[in-house]
């Protein structure tokens, strides 16, 4: 695999663009964590017309729910979860700014779209290597709905955090295009 | 007769089911090795050093090699001649979910209701299948299921006629309409026959055999070597993102079933493919 990419939220369009499908990235900033129930919410507050509990402007949302925390670390295993829920959200939260959206698998076509009209990315980690995450996750901060447990939002600071660019801002798609070249009829 | 007392269950299951997602088994470590070998992604082998890296930290004991460490699911052999004093088996078992999952700093995922939606917050209830065998041991085997991959299994109630390549294409059919989905490399699990209820039992019940033992049965050990062969020519490969390794091994398990029916199932399990035993 070619060398990784680094990258430093918050994202600019011009880093965004530069991304494309099937790059190695290493992240590096503040990245914020929401799943299912989270993102029913968030969107519940955009249709209220009310504002979010963070500012996601140029930010990552990771869709992870990570185990329990030992005493003195900062979480517990980290990987991502099936970014396929969040197909229905994730472009709300594209068009007010978010930069995109870390998880693992697929997203729909709607999602692909509202990359490429709000120049976001789509970043995956690796499912299950959530004992290799953490290690890239150095401090985690709740900033809303905490009674929401593993599903909160957290405020996760990453240093080199590993991931793969799999749908980019120009309708580049790594899970299409890997089954182009790697499918035996 | 012979006496278990529920505490001894309790220690023993507790421990299970930290052990399960702790330690990954040297049968899926050296398919993912073997994996990795043949792979002719570049991507595909990174995720799979990734993956081979990552149950080297967990084995260290800090982090569970997963984050979703499962729904507690749990097959028992049970001897006629044991008696479990203190609490039903049942009892003895949830007890030791509740301890091992707090103890183990493993994730709670599940919810009371199904609609509703209420975490329970230790893991509780585990789904518990048992089976009884003569004699005076017990044997309980953890299988962790994580929900990614649980999620994109299925039951088809096939008609007879439908046969062989009938099961085949719905099992293939299934993986490639997963997709990336349930993490790939995966292992997948086959249930042909029996009823409904029956045949997703197996499907699951298939998973606890090690990856790359074989069907006993000539006819279904070349059905898994065939469906494993056409499952990793899909070019799914590791994590979805194009490879040759998208299962790591298929495992068919069958029972007799009606002259009209021919019930499969598809049961998938992620990379993270979590069993462990013990006997007491």
């Amino acid at each position: 695999m070619a060398e990784a990419i680094r990258i430093s939220t918050p994202l600019t369009d011009e880093v965004v663009k530069k991304l494309h499908a099937g790059d190695s990235v290493l992240i590096t900033g503040i990245i914020y964590t929401g799943r299912d129930a989270a993102h029913k919410r968030m969107v519940e507050l955009l249709d209220k017309g009310e504002p979010l509990p963070v500012d996601l402007a140029g930010h990552l949302i990771y869709y992870v729910g990570p185990s329990p925390a030992r005493p003195g670390k900062p979480i517990g295993s980290a990987g991502p979860t099936t970014s396929g829920r969040m197909n229905a959200y994730a472009p709300r939260l594209l068009a007010i700014g978010s930069k995109g959206m870390i998880g693992k698998g697929e997203m729909n076509a709607k999602v692909a779209e509202a990359l490429q009209k709000n120049c976001g990315v789509y970043l995956v980690s690796v499912g299950g290597a959530a004992a290799l995450i953490a290690k890239s996750i150095k401090a985690n901060e709740n900033v809303a709905w905490p009674e929401l447990g593993a599903e909160a939002i957290a405020k996760l600071t990453v240093v080199d955090f590993p991931a793969i660019v799999a749908q980019d801002c120009h309708g580049g798609n790594i899970y299409q295009e890997g089954i182009a070249r790697y499918g035996i009829k | 007769m012979r006496e278990i007392a529920a505490p001894i269950i309790s220690e023993q299951v507790a421990k299970l089911c930290i052990d399960a997602n702790y330690y990954l088994g040297e049968d899926v470590l050296t398919a993912l090795k073997e994996g990795l070998a043949r792979e002719e992604s570049p991507t595909g082998r990174a995720i799979l050093e990734q993956i081979i890296e990552n149950a080297g930290i967990a084995k260290e004991g800090e982090f569970p090699m997963c984050q979703d460490t499962g729904f507690a699911v749990f097959f028992v052999e049970l001897g006629q001649e044991v008696v479990v004093t203190g609490k039903t088996l049942e009892e003895a078992i949830t007890e030791g979910v509740r301890k091992g999952y707090g103890e183990g700093y493993l994730r709670k995922s599940i919810v009371s209701d199904p609609l509703q939606r209420v975490n329970t917050k230790d893991n509780t209830p585990p789904v518990i299948w048992i089976e009884t065998r003569p004699g005076k041991e017990l044997k309980i085997t953890i299988a962790p299921k994580g929900g990614g991959s649980e999620n994109m299994s299925e039951v088809a109630m096939l008609t007879p006629s439908d046969g062989a390549e009938g099961v085949k294409n719905f099992v293939v059919d299934k993986v490639r309409r997963a997709g990336s989905n349930p993490c790939p490399p995966i292992v997948v699990g086959v249930g042909i026959g029996g009823t409904f209820e029956k045949v997703a039992w197996l499907a699951k019940k298939s998973l606890l055999r090690p990856v790359g033992d074989r069907n006993p049965d000539p006819f279904y050990a070349a059905m898994e070597l065939e469906l494993l062969e056409r499952i990793n020519k899909l070019g799914i490969g590791p994590q979805g993102l194009g490879g040759r390794t998208t299962a790591l091994d298929v495992h068919v398990e069958v029972f007799p079933c009606h002259i009209a029916s021919l019930p499969a199932a598809v049961n998938i399990q992620c990379h993270a493919a979590r069993h462990k035993s013990v006997v007491i």
